[in-house]
């Protein structure tokens, strides 16, 4: 595809589509099986066709490894599900990386989500040697000089189609150093990033902070910014998150919020106090996105309901952002129109 | 300096079991700072190599001898005899040690006492850590003197991961977040716009991932040349 037929659209991607049409984008999660079961990524892939613009397909999430991020987004298309490649610099050179590029683009997909990569000492391979050639911001600028310059990372030109993808890039609000924070996005826009996801966001009022700052750096205005969404599934997983996950900001308000979901539920009765708990992990992250929308400068959530796919209709749903928006299709390319 | 620390003694016993006159070669450079190869951990591993031999009932004639530097040749040369004695040589200098008297004494069979394990510096008794990685093109006057290519688990060069919390770094709490460091330094000598511009993508072709790295000085040669 080349560029002068999207009409101003940098991938022409549904979810570019939706937000740059001003909708509340909503994006989820899909995470590929620890097997060749494609039939996983279709039962996936129909709990979410339709509740969200574009679904994320993890990289070998947490450094375990799974099927490949391109390989289960050509099923996801297949599905009608539209896919956000992830792409970590943890498994790959800058080789492998642009020719998956190429690959995927020629697939048909068309969103691309850069990131650092878990370190592999969290997954099943611990003794594996970790690649991080490029680092983030420099994954994000490869990806845009393939788009806009058609060249690759050494400057040769593409010669031929170049991959066209909308650019993603995660940011952190509670990593440390804080107030570094929206610096470090600052980096991932300057460096071409069309999207930005973030981290898994449970203290909104640390989050406001942060997009106060990133306000005052006008990053709003250059990058659309979907806030990370995680239903809670019971208090165990809260407290795990609390104490175990760095760079998680988990209030204790919410650790005893979920706990006392199941108050009263006999402890026997495990079905009926695991129901409670998911029920009231719904209603915190429903609450949640209802904040995120008011903060100025986010464009959209998140939904990263991590082996609870049917999570995601709920707070679709629940939130009052069902049905998703059906933005116009790209229009036939009018003379002396260009893209941007 | 390079730091090293023995290999087990058991993996030690199981690379001389064919031998029977051994020769435990030391060095007296950075393994003796680091008090891993030197003229006394020598000493020690050569006596308990001995005492495990008769235990095992076959025992074996273990020596020890240390040199100033064994990365240099003109050092080995001062003990050629000895080492070449014996029907194995343990080395316990560095993994450079260990070829030197490889490439200097091809005939005889030559094996690692150490585990060669970084370029670092002591920061307590005891403890040392790495600090370079050798990778050929430094950046030490961007980051504020702290190398996110030897401290950073992820060698980044934008600044930290989702993984920088409470100082730390995301694989280990005993670990400190190279960026946060790096973040603390500038942010006190107000130099932060160092870090705010992006740094391109790294020349990996100076370091290890070029291929064996090789340094020629043509003023050194031309000076050896003409006092031959």
């Amino acid at each position: 595809m080349s560029g002068e037929h999207l009409n101003g659209y940098k991938a022409g991607s549904h979810l570019e589509r939706v937000l740059r049409a001003g909708h509340f984008a909503v994006t989820a999660e899909l995470g590929p099986p620890q097997a060749a079961d494609g039939d996983v990524i279709r039962k996936k892939a129909a709990l979410l066709k339709g509740y969200c613009d574009a679904a994320n397909i993890t990289d070998n999430q947490t450094a375990i490894v799974r099927m490949s991020s391109i390989g289960a987004g050509a099923i996801a298309l297949q599905e009608g599900l539209e896919p956000v490649i992830q792409m970590t610099c943890r498994d790959r050179n800058r080789l492998a990386m642009q020719s998956d590029l190429l690959g995927a683009s020629a697939l048909g997909m068309r969103n691309v989500l850069c990131l650092t990569g878990d370190h592999q000492s969290f997954g099943n391979h611990p003794t594996a040697k970790n690649v991080h050639d490029l680092d983030s911001v420099q994954l994000v600028q490869m990806v845009v000089g393939m788009r806009d310059k058609k060249a690759f990372q050494c400057g040769e030109e593409i010669k031929g189609a170049e991959p066209r993808f909308f650019v993603g890039a995660a940011a952190n609000p509670f990593g440390d150093p804080f107030e570094w924070r929206p610096y470090r996005l600052g980096k991932k826009v300057e460096a071409g990033a069309d999207f930005i996801q973030t981290q898994l966001i449970y203290n909104i009022e640390r989050f406001a902070e942060f997009m106060e700052n990133v306000r005052r750096l006008g990053l709003h205005q250059r990058v659309y910014l979907l806030a990370g969404i995680g239903p809670l599934k019971s208090p165990g997983m809260a407290k795990y998150m609390r104490d175990q996950v760095p760079g998680m900001d988990m209030p204790n308000e919410l650790v005893d919020r979920m706990t006392q979901a199941a108050e009263g539920i006999d402890k026997e009765d495990k079905k009926a106090r695991a129901a409670a708990w998911r029920d009231e992990g719904v209603r915190i992250a429903i609450e949640q996105i209802n904040q995120l929308r008011k903060i100025e400068g986010v464009a959209g959530v998140h939904i990263m309901a991590i082996e609870w796919e049917e999570a995601v209709k709920l707070l679709v749903e629940g939130a009052g952002l069902y049905p998703r928006p059906e933005p116009a299709s790209i229009p036939e390319a009018d003379a002396g129109l260009t893209h941007e | 300096m390079i730091v090293a620390e023995q290999k087990p003694l058991d993996e030690i016993k199981g690379l001389i079991a064919e031998a029977e006159k051994v020769l435990v070669l030391g060095c007296g450079t950075c393994v003796t700072v680091c008090f891993a190869g030197g003229e006394k951990e020598a000493g020690i591993l050569a006596t308990s190599l001995r005492m495990a031999s008769k235990i095992d009932g076959q025992p074996k004639d273990v020596t020890h001898t240390t040199v100033q530097r064994q990365c240099e040749w003109e050092y080995l040369d001062a003990v050629a005899d000895q080492i070449r004695e014996a029907d194995i040589v343990v080395s316990v200098g560095c993994g450079i040690g260990v070829q030197a008297v490889v490439e200097r004494f091809p005939e005889v069979w030559v094996v690692p006492g150490l585990n060669t394990s970084f370029m670092g510096l002591p920061t307590e008794q005891g403890v040392w850590e790495e600090r370079c990685a050798a990778c050929g093109s430094c950046i030490l006057g961007l980051t504020g003197g702290i190398c996110p290519i030897a401290r950073c688990a992820k060698q980044l060069l934008n600044g930290p991961c989702g993984g920088s919390q409470n100082g730390v770094c995301e694989i280990s709490k005993e670990l400190p977040c190279a960026w946060q460091l790096i973040y603390d330094r500038l942010k006190s000598q107000n130099r932060l716009h160092l870090i705010t511009q992006i740094q391109p993508p790294k020349d990996w072709s100076k370091s290890r991932d070029g291929g064996p790295r090789r340094i020629t000085r043509e003023d050194l040669r031309l000076a050896a040349e003409a006092s031959e």
